[in-house]
C-alpha cells in the first residue's frame, strides 16, 4: 500500500483525513482475497502504524474544545474499520471452509462394507417369536435335555414299550439300547419334567430340537425343531385349547388366520385332534395347512406326574418349526434350513 | 385302509353322483370328520366303451422285428366284426375277451383309437388283466373263461368286471383297529352322515363241533392270555379249478391285496370285510387237533414265506401233533399251507392278544395284514360270524360242502363298564351338549348305557377296547357331534416370570454376534469318533445304536466339527469369507460312568423319589455351548480398503463380546487345545472358572477338512459363562474430576505374556488407575536380546479430588513394582 500524506506521522487530524483513512482501509479490506492478504490489510490500516492510529495519536495536540468531537470521529472510524475486518474475516473463513469441504468430498456410493453381514437363523428367531407370544400371556418357556431317558419321552406320555404308536416314531436309540436312553422324538418330555418339577397350575411352552430317523430330503430332516405347549389348571377345556391355538395362529401367520381341529389319535391326549391352520396369504392362494397335533392331556399322563386328574385337567399342543417356516415364509426345501449355507440365514437378517 | 366304494355300499348307503371321483372326495370328507385321515384314491381310472368280444378267426403274421402278431376278426356286437391287431398268443378262436373300443381310456391314461399298425388298421384293442387294472397278471390277454364267465358278446365289460369301482384310502390311527375293515368304516361313515349301517357280521351261524382245540398259555405277557377266542370250521370238497370271481378279485385289487387263489382270496376278503384275520389249513396235512401255546426254547418253524424261523419263548404258536404249524396271528406255516391239491379246508378265526402279536411281529420282522390288525385290536366276538362267512363263500364260490366238524371256544375279555358322570363330557370339551347328544352318540357307536343317579354306566362294544375312561367317551361325543362345535376361549394364566436370565442372555448373545457380522447356523449333532478325539482327546462320547451312518454315530462333545463341516460346504459353494456361529447342546459323558437305567417305572403314579432321581441322573451332562468360526476375510476388499483376514483376534473379540453380554469379563491366558495351533490358543477364564478357548485351528486339521490354513475359532461353555456373569450390577460413582494420563514402558523377557504384565500393573497401581491399555510391544535396538518393551497407556482418576501428577506417578510406579516383583520388569530407559 503506497504511503499517502495522511499516513505521515505529522498528519493533521480533520474530518476529511479520517474519512480518507477509512476509505483506504475499507478498500484494502475488500480487496483482500485470502486470510493472509486480510492480515496485511489489518496491519496496515488498523495496526499501530496505521493512518488511523497516527490520527488518533494527534488527538492529544488538538484544542480541548474539539477533543471530544474529534475523538468520537476517530472512534467511529476505527470501529467501522474493525467491523469491516471481522466481516471480511468471517467471509473468507467460510469460503475457505467451503473450499476445504469441497476438496474432501468422496463418492459415498463407493464406500465398502467394514465387515461381513451377520444374521440369526430364522428357525431360532421364529421359535423366539412364538415363545414371546406365550410369554405375553403369562406362560413360561421350559427347556430340557435332548438326550433323554425313554421314560420321559414315551412311558410317561402314556406310550409304554408295547404301545402300537411307539413304533411309529422312528427313534434314535443310544448304545446300549437296553439302558433306555434315546434322542427325544418330541419336546413333550419337557412337559413331563415340568409337571413333575413345577406342579400345577402349569402353563409352559417348550421349544427345541427333536430327532426322528427320517432321511434328509426336501420335506424331512432327522433333526428338527418343535414348539409344544401344555396348560394344566382347574377347569381348562378344549375351548381353551382352541382359543390358545387361534391366538397363536393369528400372531404367527396374520390376522386372517384361523384354525380347524380334526379328530385324531395321540396316546398322551384324549380327545386328540389334528390342527390345521387357514393361511389367507399363502403364496399359492389361501388354503388349509396341516400344522400340528393337540388335545386334552390324558389322565394317565397326569397320574404319572402325581397330579390328580379329578381336580386338574388341561391341554397340550405341538407343531414343527421347520414346517411353520416353510409355509409362513415360502421356504421351498427343508435342506436349506439344515445345510448352513450362510445365504439362507442372511436373507432373513435379524427378523423372520 | 383302502375301501372300494361298491363294497362299502353293501353295508351303508353312500350317495352316488354319477362321478366316481366326486363320490370318493365326498366319502373322504365324511371320514375325515370322524377322524379317519385322507390318504389317497385308487382305481376308476378308465372309461369305455369296453365290451365283451369273441374271437372269430385270426392270422399269425411274423414281423420284421422278430415278433409275431395276430390279425384277428373279433365280434363285438350283433353284426359288428372288427379287425384288431394283437401281440399276445394265449387265446383261441371262440374265446370271449375284453375289447377296448376306440374312445375308451385305460389307466395310464392310455387312450384307445383306431390306428394303423403292422400293416392293418386295428379297430380297438384286446385287453390284458393288467391293462384293465385288474391285477399284475401279464401272461397275455384276459380270457373270460378263466374267470368262469361266458357273457353275451357286446356286454359292457366295465360293469361285468367291476372296473368302474373306486377305492378311497384312509389312515387308521392305532387305537381304532376295528376300522381296518369295511365293517368298521361303514359304521364310521354312518356316524359321520347318519346313513343307516347294515352290520355284515350279523349273519346266522351254524354250529360245528368235534375238532379238538386246546389253548394252553402258561406264560401270559403282562398278565394277559395270548388267546381268548378260537373258532374252527371245516369245508370239504373244494374245487380248486374254480377262479376267483371278477367282483372279488377287483375288490381285493382295489383294496391293495393281490389275488392268489380262490381259497386264499376268500380268507382275505372276509378279513377285509369284517376285520377278522382268517387262516385256512389243508385239513389233510393237519396231524391231530390244534394246541395254542408259547414256543419252547430252540423250536423252529418254516413260515409261508419259505423262511425257517427260530422261535422265542414269548412267541404264541399254533401247533398240532407234528409241532409248530403257525405263528399265531402273524403268519401260517408251510407244512399245512393250502396247495393246489387241497380238497378239505380247516378255517381258523381266533382272537389273539395285541401285545403278544405285536412283539412277535416285531421280533421276526414280519408285519402282516393279520398282525397289524391284532396289534391294534380285533373285535373278539366277530370270530364266529367271520368263520361262518368264509364257510358260506367256500360253499357258494368254491363248490365246497359244509361239515359239522369244527370247534367254538370264546372266553373273550370284553371292555369293562365305565362310569360317566353327568357333566363330565361338557367339563372336558367345553361344549353344552344336550343329554340326547351324549346318549345318542354313545349308543350309536355301540355302547350300552345304564342310567345311574349321577350319570351313566357305559359298557363299550366288543370292538372298542380303546374306550377305557370318561375322557375317551367324551372324545367320541365330541368327534361325532363335531369338533366345530367347540367354542373359542382364551385361558388366563397366572402372572409369569418372563424369560429366565439364561434364556435372555442366550438370545442377547446370539443377537450380538449376528449384529457383529456372524451368521447363525444349526449343525446336526452327529460326529465321528475322529471328531471327538480331535476336540476332546480320549474323553468318552455318546454313541447312537442306530445311526444312519456308522461313521457319524457319536453325539458331539464340541460344536467345532459341525462348524468346520458347514464352513467347508459354504466354501465349496464359493462363499469363501465366513464368520459363522452356533449355540447348541453338546453331550459330555464322564469317563467311567454308566448312564441309563436297567428298567423304567410304570405310570400308575408318580415314581418314588429315588426312582425319579435315578431317571433324572441317567443322562449325561448336556450344556449349552457357543462356537464361532472365521475363514477368509473379516473385512472385505473394497474401494480404498484392503481386505483384512479374519482370525484369532476376531475370535477373541467375539469371546469378549459374548462375555460382556453375559455380564462378565474374560481373563485371557496362553492356552492349549488338541485341535488348535499350539502357539495361537487363548484359554478363557471367567474368574477362576475355565469357560472356553479362542484360537486358530491346527493348520493340518484345517487342510484335512478342505479349509484354508488359517481358521479362527472360538468355543465357550455358555452355561458356565452365564453362571459366572452377574445378573444385577452394583452401580459405582462416575467421578467428574480430571483424569491424569501417563504412559508406562517396561522391559521384560520376551516370554512374559503381555496380559500378565498388564494384570500386575493393574494390581499394583490400585484404585486410582481407571484404565490400562497395552499400546506397544517393541523389540530390537536399544534392548537386551531376548527382552521386549511393553508400553501401557494408563489413565488415573480420583473420585474425590483433582489428582496431582505426583500422585499419578506414584500409582504408576507402584504398578511397576508388582510387575518387577513378578517378572523382573524394569522401567525402560
Amino acid at each position: 500500500m503506497p504511503p499517502s500524506p495522511e499516513n505521515s506521522p505529522n498528519a493533521v487530524i480533520s474530518e476529511s483525513a479520517v474519512a480518507a483513512a477509512v476509505e483506504a482501509a475499507l478498500a484494502a479490506i475488500a480487496a483482500a482475497g485470502d486470510t493472509a492478504q486480510l492480515k496485511a490489510a489489518k496491519s496496515a490500516h488498523a495496526g499501530e502504524a496505521s493512518p488511523l492510529a497516527a490520527l488518533n495519536a494527534t488527538l492529544r495536540d488538538v484544542p480541548a474544545d474539539q477533543k471530544a468531537a474529534l475523538g468520537a470521529l476517530v472512534g467511529r472510524a476505527r470501529a467501522q474499520v474493525g467491523q469491516a475486518l471481522a466481516a471480511r474475516e468471517a467471509e473468507l473463513a467460510e469460503a475457505e471452509e467451503t473450499a476445504r469441504l469441497a476438496a474432501e468430498a468422496i463418492d459415498v456410493t463407493a464406500i465398502p462394507p467394514r465387515s461381513l453381514p451377520g444374521a440369526r437363523h430364522p428357525l431360532s428367531t421364529l421359535m423366539e417369536q412364538m415363545s414371546d407370544i406365550f410369554i405375553a400371556m403369562g406362560w413360561e418357556v421350559a427347556e430340557g435335555p435332548e438326550l433323554e431317558n425313554e421314560w420321559f419321552n414315551f412311558d410317561a406320555l402314556n406310550m409304554d414299550a408295547d404301545h402300537p404308536a411307539r413304533g411309529t416314531q422312528d427313534t434314535f436309540f443310544v448304545e446300549p439300547e437296553e439302558r433306555h436312553l434315546l434322542l427325544r422324538t418330541q419336546t413333550s418330555p419337557v412337559q413331563v419334567r415340568s409337571l413333575l418339577d413345577r406342579g400345577v397350575p402349569l402353563y409352559v411352552v417348550s421349544p427345541g430340537r427333536v430327532f426322528r430317523k427320517d432321511e434328509l430330503d426336501a420335506t424331512h430332516t432327522p433333526v428338527f425343531h418343535q414348539l409344544e405347549g401344555i396348560a394344566i389348571d382347574k377347569g381348562l377345556t378344549m375351548a381353551h385349547l382352541r382359543g390358545t391355538l387361534e391366538h397363536l395362529a393369528r400372531a404367527v401367520i396374520g390376522e386372517g388366520a384361523r384354525i380347524r381341529l380334526r379328530p385324531n389319535y395321540f396316546p398322551f391326549t384324549e380327545p386328540s385332534a389334528e390342527l390345521d391352520v387357514w393361511h389367507p396369504t399363502f403364496k399359492d392362494g389361501p388354503r388349509w395347512i396341516e400344522w400340528g397335533g393337540c388335545g386334552m392331556v390324558n389322565p394317565n399322563v397326569l397320574r404319572a406326574a402325581g397330579i390328580d386328574p379329578e381336580v386338574y385337567q388341561g391341554f397340550a399342543f405341538g407343531m414343527g418349526i421347520e414346517r411353520t417356516l416353510m409355509f409362513r415364509n415360502g421356504v421351498q426345501d427343508m435342506r436349506d434350513m439344515v445345510e448352513g449355507d450362510v445365504r439362507f440365514s442372511q436373507q432373513f437378517g435379524m427378523v423372520v | 385302509m383302502r375301501i372300494p366304494l361298491s363294497w362299502l355300499r353293501e353295508h351303508v348307503d353312500v350317495p352316488t353322483s354319477g362321478d366316481a371321483r366326486a363320490d370318493a372326495d365326498a366319502l373322504h370328507a365324511a371320514l375325515v370328520k370322524v377322524g379317519l385321515e385322507e390318504e389317497d384314491v385308487h382305481g376308476a381310472a378308465l372309461t369305455g366303451p369296453i365290451v365283451v368280444g369273441q374271437v372269430l378267426e385270426f392270422v399269425e403274421e411274423p414281423q420284421a422285428n422278430g415278433k409275431t402278431i395276430r390279425w384277428c376278426q373279433v365280434q363285438t356286437g350283433p353284426g359288428e366284426v372288427r379287425g384288431i391287431v394283437c401281440g399276445a398268443r394265449n387265446f383261441h378262436v371262440g374265446d370271449k375277451v375284453v375289447v377296448t373300443l376306440p374312445g375308451a381310456v385305460l389307466p395310464g391314461p392310455f387312450p384307445i383309437a383306431a390306428r394303423k399298425t403292422y400293416g392293418h388298421v386295428s379297430d380297438g384293442m384286446i385287453a390284458s388283466s393288467r391293462e384293465l387294472g385288474l391285477g399284475d397278471d401279464h401272461d397275455g390277454i384276459l380270457r373270460l373263461t378263466t374267470l368262469g364267465l361266458d357273457p353275451e358278446v357286446g356286454t359292457d365289460a366295465i360293469a361285468l368286471l367291476g372296473l368302474d369301482d373306486i377305492a378311497v384310502e384312509v389312515n387308521v390311527t392305532p387305537d381304532r383297529g376295528y376300522a381296518l375293515s369295511i365293517r368298521g368304516i361303514a359304521r364310521e361313515y354312518s356316524h359321520s352322515t347318519g346313513s343307516v349301517f347294515r352290520d355284515p357280521a350279523a349273519l346266522p351261524t351254524s354250529p360245528a363241533e368235534g375238532f379238538r382245540v386246546v389253548v394252553d398259555d402258561r406264560a401270559p405277557i403282562r398278565g394277559r392270555r395270548g388267546c381268548d377266542a378260537f373258532v374252527t370250521r371245516v369245508v370239504r370238497g373244494i374245487d380248486q379249478s374254480r377262479p376267483t370271481p371278477p367282483w372279488m378279485s377287483s375288490r381285493l385289487q382295489l383294496a391293495g391285496i393281490r389275488s392268489i387263489s380262490l381259497v386264499v382270496d376268500i380268507t382275505n376278503y372276509v378279513m377285509l370285510e369284517l376285520g377278522q384275520p382268517i387262516h385256512a389249513y389243508d385239513l389233510a396235512a393237519l396231524q391231530g387237533g390244534i394246541t395254542v401255546r408259547r414256543a419252547a426254547p430252540g423250536e423252529t418253524l418254516e413260515t409261508l414265506d419259505g423262511q425257517t424261523r427260530t422261535l422265542h419263548d414269548e412267541d404264541l404258536l399254533i401247533t398240532d401233533e407234528s409241532g409248530p404249524i403257525g405263528l399265531a396271528g402273524v403268519m401260517g406255516g408251510a407244512s399245512t399251507e393250502i396247495s393246489a391239491s387241497t380238497i378239505d379246508v380247516l378255517i381258523e378265526a381266533a382272537h389273539f392278544e395285541a401285545v403278544s402279536i405285536a412283539r412277535t411281529s416285531r421280533r421276526h420282522k414280519l408285519p402282516s395284514e393279520a398282525s397289524r390288525r391284532f396289534a391294534r385290536g380285533v373285535d373278539p366276538l366277530v370270530a364266529e360270524p367271520a368263520a361262518q362267512r368264509v364257510v358260506d363263500l367256500l360253499v357258494e364260490l368254491a363248490g365246497g360242502t359244509v361239515d359239522t366238524l369244527g370247534s367254538r371256544w370264546i372266553d373273550a375279555v370284553l371292555p369293562a363298564p365305565i362310569h360317566l358322570p353327568e357333566g363330565a363330557v361338557d367339563r372336558l370339551i367345553g361344549v353344552d351338549f344336550s343329554l340326547d347328544e351324549i346318549t345318542d352318540t354313545l349308543t350309536a357307536i355301540g355302547c350300552r348305557l345304564d342310567v345311574q343317579t349321577d350319570g351313566w354306566q357305559v359298557t363299550p362294544p366288543s370292538w372298542r377296547p380303546d374306550l377305557v375312561d370318561a375322557p375317551s367317551l367324551a372324545e367320541e361325543v365330541a368327534r361325532i357331534v363335531g369338533y366345530d362345535r367347540i367354542p373359542v376361549e382364551l385361558p388366563v394364566a397366572p402372572p409369569g416370570r418372563g424369560l429366565t436370565r439364561e434364556q435372555r442372555v442366550r438370545r442377547a448373545v446370539a443377537d450380538a454376534l449376528a449384529a457383529a457380522g456372524f451368521t447363525e447356523v444349526l449343525a446336526y449333532p452327529f460326529v465321528s469318533l475322529a471328531d471327538v478325539a480331535l476336540t476332546d482327546g480320549d474323553a468318552p462320547s455318546v454313541a447312537l445304536a442306530n445311526a444312519f451312518d456308522s461313521d457319524q454315530a457319536q453325539l458331539r462333545r464340541s460344536l467345532l466339527p459341525g462348524l468346520a463341516k458347514i464352513a467347508h460346504r459354504n466354501i465349496a459353494r464359493g462363499l469363501t469369507d465366513l464368520a459363522v456361529f452356533e449355540i447348541g447342546h453338546v453331550f459330555q459323558p464322564e469317563a467311567g460312568r454308566a448312564y441309563g437305567v436297567d428298567a423304567v417305572p410304570g405310570i400308575e403314579a408318580r415314581p418314588e423319589g429315588p426312582v425319579l432321581d435315578a431317571l433324572e441322573h441317567s443322562i449325561p451332562n448336556q450344556p449349552w455351548y457357543l462356537a464361532a468360526l472365521l475363514v477368509g476375510d473379516r473385512r472385505p476388499r473394497g474401494i480404498g480398503q484392503t481386505a483384512e483376514p479374519g482370525g484369532v483376534a476376531d475370535a477373541l473379540a467375539a469371546a469378549h463380546l459374548v462375555a460382556g453380554v453375559a455380564g462378565t469379563a474374560l481373563r485371557v491366558e496362553q492356552g492349549a487345545h488338541p485341535a488348535l495351533h499350539p502357539g495361537r490358543t487363548a484359554a478363557l477364564w471367567a474368574g477362576d472358572v475355565p469357560v472356553g478357548v479362542a484360537g486358530e485351528l491346527l493348520p493340518a486339521v484345517a487342510v484335512e477338512r478342505d479349509l484354508p490354513r488359517r481358521v479362527g475359532v472360538l468355543e465357550l461353555d455358555l452355561d458356565a459363562l452365564i453362571a459366572a456373569g452377574s445378573s444385577t450390577v452394583e452401580a459405582g460413582v462416575i467421578a467428574g474430576f480430571p483424569a491424569a494420563t501417563q504412559d508406562l514402558s517396561v522391559v521384560v523377557a520376551e516370554s512374559v505374556p503381555a496380559g500378565a504384565v498388564r494384570d500386575a500393573v493393574i494390581e499394583g497401581a490400585g484404585d486410582l488407575l481407571e484404565s490400562a491399555t497395552l499400546v506397544d510391544d517393541y523389540r530390537g535396538t536399544g534392548l537386551e536380546p531376548g527382552t521386549k518393551s511393553l508400553t501401557l497407556a494408563l489413565r488415573f482418576r480420583a473420585s474425590d479430588r483433582t489428582l496431582t501428577a505426583a500422585e499419578a506417578t506414584d500409582a504408576k510406579m507402584a504398578g511397576l513394582a508388582v510387575a518387577a516383583d513378578r517378572f523382573g520388569a524394569t522401567l525402560r530407559a
